[in-house]
């Protein structure tokens, strides 16, 4: 589920994210979500067999090159191929299985389920983080956050 | 666990706005500021790169601006909104957003005087060609629809004509040919009418009228769907990187938003039609009440409408609450009320017409809708008359016809400054 106390609890207990696909040109939607989550705090581990090095931080070929632990995988791929980083997500003991904006596997989203991750899909996010946290409202966007308390923002 | 869903009421008073981070303020802080600080040189090339959300320059956005806009946004059942400095400026900015030298747009013949002019001679001067047809008919929007045709244009209810648009039919008709449905629906507001449940993919507002309500301040205000498929080949300008914005693909990058962004960050930014945030505040004052306000507004609307009907003075009168006319049903399918903006003529022509102005009490003469006070005009001699007679009759204006905006003052005194001005037009 995608609801908005799910989504809380996602970012707030995930550290490391692994972007599987991310490019390491400036103007792609992977780099701005990914300089986005590494300037709020998360680490970034770039997964792609093209690059060695993207925003600082080493790239792997793939999630099982990873030696460190993972909390999220996001996932900047087609739909259609998917299904086989779900299944690496699961063994290498993430938490979270993030399908980007545009990417909607629901049997990947399923098998996520049956083992226990959070499964989120056809989400940004860096758009689902400054919705919650502050910034998204900046940009005009209809938020759905109502609350009487003060927010839970990041001081940026 | 699935979200609340909230009633309207509670949006206009919640939505966009949660207490201060800093001050805990409950209400509303006005950010009078052009410009914001940047923590680091990097910080500022993030924000520049929109690689991350923030304010930079007023211009572009504003935290009391954004308020506003997420609030319409919520209002309308939308993705985002962007303001504008007025609702004249709201409607050049969406289409300017989507448009350029060469396209053509099919648009309603009943609009606001203000908007047939914005599209037969402003908007020509840039090469941008206006179909203007029969707001009543789709067929007519579908056969005016050509290869170069990049937009359709409606209001859902028509200012002064009172023309209510079939706009889930229009909706059909434009997607079917890959257009957008935008819907100036200023004269319900989002309190009687949402456009996008309809199918409507952009809906634009003078926040002047129902919206602020009190007549104080000029606001404009444009609201995505977030629904409609920018990348369908018709609007490269939506998915190939933007010349204007450093080769960002808006519809890529920003999804069911990026019609917002870049409406944002290429058309307000450049020709600049920003709202000030002390206005955006005052409009969002007016919005608290918005259903209150427009509950009152229809009730009074109707009883006036019933009264003139029934009065041997009046010539015809037209307000779609009334079981006469031609779109009853549709408003009630569409509407949650017929909203306080009503025409009708006055016996005796155009002179006894000028005489019923002259002669009000406290209805005032002058060319605003959906203020707090009752309201009258004269279409012909004010807000159409630089349309010529053809124009006219398509806009629905007829040289003996009042416009009146009804507004919030005791039902009884309404009712008899109108009888004693009718009084005055017959001598």
């Amino acid at each position: 589920m995608s609801d908005i106390e799910t989504l809380r609890r996602i970012f707030a207990t995930t550290r490391v994210i692994a972007v599987v696909g991310l490019s390491a040109e400036w103007h792609r939607p992977s780099y701005f979500a990914a300089k986005y989550m590494q300037e709020h705090g998360y680490t970034i581990v770039p997964v792609n067999p093209r690059y060695d090095e993207i925003l600082g931080e080493r790239c792997y070929p793939s999630l099982a090159d990873i030696p460190v632990k993972v909390d999220m995988v996001d996932v900047f791929r087609r739909t259609a191929d998917v299904l086989p980083i779900a299944r690496q997500a699961i063994d290498i003991g993430a938490k979270v299985l993030w399908q980007q904006l545009g990417v909607v596997n629901d049997e990947a989203d399923r098998l996520a389920r049956e083992h226990g991750l959070d499964s989120v899909m056809d989400r940004c996010v860096k758009i689902e983080h400054a919705r919650l946290f502050g910034g998204l409202n900046w940009a005009g966007v209809d938020t759905k956050v109502i609350s009487a308390k003060r927010p839970r923002w990041l001081p940026y | 666990m699935a979200e609340h869903r909230y009633g309207i009421e509670t949006l206009c008073l919640h939505a966009g706005q949660i207490p201060d981070a800093v001050t805990g303020a409950r209400a509303v802080p006005i950010y009078q500021t052009t410009s914001f600080v940047f923590d680091s040189a990097d910080h500022a090339a993030s924000l520049f790169n929109l690689q991350t959300f923030g304010n930079v320059y007023s211009r572009l956005s504003n935290p009391t601006v954004a308020v506003l806009e997420e609030r319409v946004a919520a209002l309308e059942g939308g993705r985002a909104a962007v303001a504008s400095a007025s609702g004249m400026a709201a409607e050049a900015m969406a289409l300017m957003t989507i448009l350029q030298g060469g396209d053509h747009v099919v648009a309603a013949g009943a609009l606001y005087g203000g908007s047939v002019t914005m599209f037969a001679v402003n908007l020509r001067k840039f090469g941008i060609e206006t179909t203007f047809v029969d707001a009543t008919k789709p067929d007519e929007f579908a056969a005016a629809i050509g290869p170069r045709t990049r937009a359709v244009f409606v209001e859902s209810l028509g200012n002064p004509s009172l023309v209510v648009a079939d706009l889930r039919a229009l909706a059909d008709v434009a997607h079917a040919h890959g257009l957008p449905l935008i819907v100036d629906n200023t004269v319900p507001s989002p309190f009687l009418c949402n456009p996008c449940a309809f199918g409507a993919d952009i809906v634009v507002h003078s926040a002047t009228k129902y919206l602020g309500g009190h007549g104080t301040t000029l606001a404009g205000i444009v609201v995505e769907s977030g629904k409609f498929p920018w990348d369908n080949g018709k609007f490269p300008g939506m998915t190939e990187p933007s010349a204007g914005y450093h080769g960002v693909r808006w519809y890529e990058t920003f999804g069911d938003f990026g019609f917002t962004m870049r409406c944002r960050m290429e058309t307000l930014r450049v020709y600049g039609a920003a709202l000030s945030p002390t206005s955006a505040w005052q409009i969002l004052q007016g919005i608290e009440t918005l259903p209150l306000r427009m509950e009152r507004h229809c009730a009074s609307a109707l009883a006036v409408a019933k009264f003139l009907r029934d009065d041997p003075r009046v010539s015809f009168v037209s307000y779609p609450g009334l079981p006469d006319h031609p779109q009853h049903e549709l408003m009630k399918r569409q509407m949650r009320g017929a909203s306080g903006l009503l025409a009708f003529g006055v016996k005796g022509g155009e002179q006894a017409g000028v005489r019923f102005i002259e002669g009000a009490r406290f209805m005032s003469h002058l060319v605003n809708i959906g203020d707090t006070r009752t309201l009258i005009s004269h279409p012909a001699s004010t807000t159409h008359r630089q349309l010529d007679a053809a124009q006219l009759a398509a806009a629905g204006v007829t040289p003996e016809m009042i416009r009146m905006s009804v507004g919030l003052e005791h039902i009884d005194d309404i009712l008899w400054d109108i009888d004693q001005a009718l009084a005055k037009s017959q001598r």
